[in-house]
């Protein structure tokens, strides 16, 4: 999918997506995650970045209901798109799915799947585990 | 403090906005270059600065300068989104304090509405926008959707209140004969308008149109010989909190609780002082977390500031007075006609119109918002 756009610096995170883990940085120096994947620690500009599994667990920070997709690569509408505040600090953009209502609040976790069906790429979504 | 060298806009200009399929982005600045220079009284060679935004081409100050024929000695192509123009002009008068330019043009020109009517496709994802493109997230609305969403969770506002802000801006536009939209709107009216992104409806959207815009700054020694009212740079500030809004710290504060209070300071003045708002309205939520942090009220309470028609024609805050981005024109990147009409407001050029006229005013905050909520750029403007 032409959204989808890798690079030796990101590799390592979506081979992890394509092996079922959520795979984030941790800065050396400062001892916080980091997301996305990036040379230097944006908290303290350190340099020294592990990678770590995530058990991708986390709460809806904000959500949306897209009732128009822009680009056809997106699914068809309505669907929720959130930010989700993962359990170790970082928040990303992501896609709620297994249906159901979302509310700010909700504990969710990881599910990494295909949206758009058998040979569309693998991404970290999430599925409501509790509702707030 | 030694007295600065001051800076002042002295003309301004748009090109045709709306539907435009005759104007190119070039055309669209030339004409408006050669109006807000006409109207100073100014021509080509007295422009020694070129401020341009914009995307349509590699480098944009160049190619811009190519073909009005311009050779400035001094270029800035920075480009923070809609914000960019309150950034250009922050810039000019800094450069005309030091000494470095007298005349700086800024331009910008859209045809998106046209663009769009064609096809055009998008571009392809890059880089950091790994992380944000594959979720299907309608861009730019679903980011401000976000936004929206988490500002009604956090201090129990209401759909209403996001409407408010669209129908006071149709008020506005009402009065403006160039107003792309001017037929009355109710609360009711953007309530049952399409869903576009939960909770922002169609109303709750600016425009798409094409259009372009031209601004004219000028050093105090050449205010004399000019054919306006000068309407004097007192304050500017300008920063960033993100690209993607995944990465936005607090998605109910934006950069304007720094960017504004940097402009206020430079100017000296208070929110008292303020006659007339010019707020991006690219939504109607960019609106109210916009006035909540430049502190003009309290987190959590502009839909009450918004509220019984205070921003609107007779309202004791008047904003966004030629119908802002959701009524007038938003070719894309708006911030150049906030500061068009935010100077003709304070020239008093509606005299003649005394319900579009802001009545004596003197003193302007212009704010602009660029990309998803990532960047801001606050104006002072006064009539000197
Ligand atoms: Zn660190």
């Amino acid at each position: 999918m032409a959204d989808l756009a890798s690079d030796a610096e990101t590799q390592p995170f979506w081979d992890g997506i394509a092996a079922g883990e959520l795979r984030l940085q941790r800065c050396r120096d400062c001892a916080r995650a980091v997301f996305y994947p990036r040379a230097l620690c944006p908290h303290c500009f350190g340099d020294r970045l592990d990678w770590f599994t995530s058990p991708g667990t986390g709460t809806v920070y904000s959500y949306t209901v897209a009732h128009r997709a822009f680009s056809p690569s997106a699914g068809t509408p309505p669907y929720t798109v959130a930010l989700i505040d993962l359990d170790e600090g970082v928040r990303m953009m992501s896609r709620i799915v297994g249906g159901g209502r979302v509310r700010i609040g909700d504990r969710v976790e990881l599910e990494i799947t295909r949206l758009g069906g058998e040979g569309s790429p693998t991404l970290p979504c999430f599925r409501v585990r509790e509702t707030a | 403090m030694s007295p600065r060298r001051r800076a002042a806009i002295v003309g301004v200009a748009e090109s045709e906005v709306g539907k435009t399929p005759h104007l190119t982005v070039l055309s669209q600045q030339a004409r408006a270059s050669r109006a807000a220079l006409a109207e100073a009284g100014l021509g080509p060679a007295d422009v020694n600065a070129l401020f341009v935004a914009g995307n349509w081409s590699w480098a944009p100050a160049l190619t811009l300068a190519e073909y009005l024929g311009l050779r400035p000695d001094y270029l800035d192509g920075t480009n923070i989104g809609g914000s960019s123009f309150e950034a250009h002009v922050g810039h000019a008068a800094a450069a005309i304090e030091a000494g470095v330019i007298d005349v700086a043009l800024i331009t910008y020109g859209s045809t998106q509405r046209s663009n769009r009517s064609r096809g055009a496709a998008r571009p392809p994802a890059t880089l950091t926008e790994q992380f944000d493109r594959p979720f299907g997230l309608p861009q730019p609305v679903g980011a401000y959707a976000l936004a929206a969403n988490r500002y009604l969770h956090q201090y129990g506002a209401t759909g209403e209140q996001l409407a408010e802000v669209a129908v006071s801006a149709r008020r506005w536009a009402a009065l403006n004969p160039d107003a792309y939209y001017r037929d009355p709107i109710t609360v009711d009216d953007v309530l049952d308008s399409p869903m576009i992104s939960e909770p922002l409806h169609l109303l709750d959207c600016c425009l798409v149109t094409d259009g372009g815009g031209a601004v004219v700054v000028a050093a105090e020694d050449r205010w004399a010989d000019l054919g306006t009212h000068p309407v004097e740079v007192l304050g500017h500030g300008e920063t960033t909190t993100h690209s993607s809004i995944a990465q936005m710290p607090d998605l109910t504060v934006t950069g304007a609780a720094r960017s504004g209070p940097t402009a206020m300071r430079m100017a000296g003045i208070t929110h008292d002082d303020l006659d007339l708002l010019e707020i991006y309205d690219s939504f109607t939520i960019t609106v109210l977390l916009t006035l909540e942090s430049l502190g003009l009220c309290k987190p959590g309470e502009a839909g009450e500031f918004v509220a019984h028609g205070r921003t609107a024609p007779g309202g004791e805050m008047p904003m966004n007075t030629n119908g802002g981005g959701l009524s007038y024109t938003h070719p894309g990147m708006y911030g150049i006609f906030l500061l068009i009409e935010a100077t003709r407001q304070l020239r008093h050029d509606f005299v003649s119109d005394p319900d579009r006229q802001v009545d004596g005013a003197r003193l302007a905050l212009v704010h602009g918002t660029g990309g998803v909520l990532s960047s801001a750029s606050t104006v002072v403007l006064g009539r000197s």
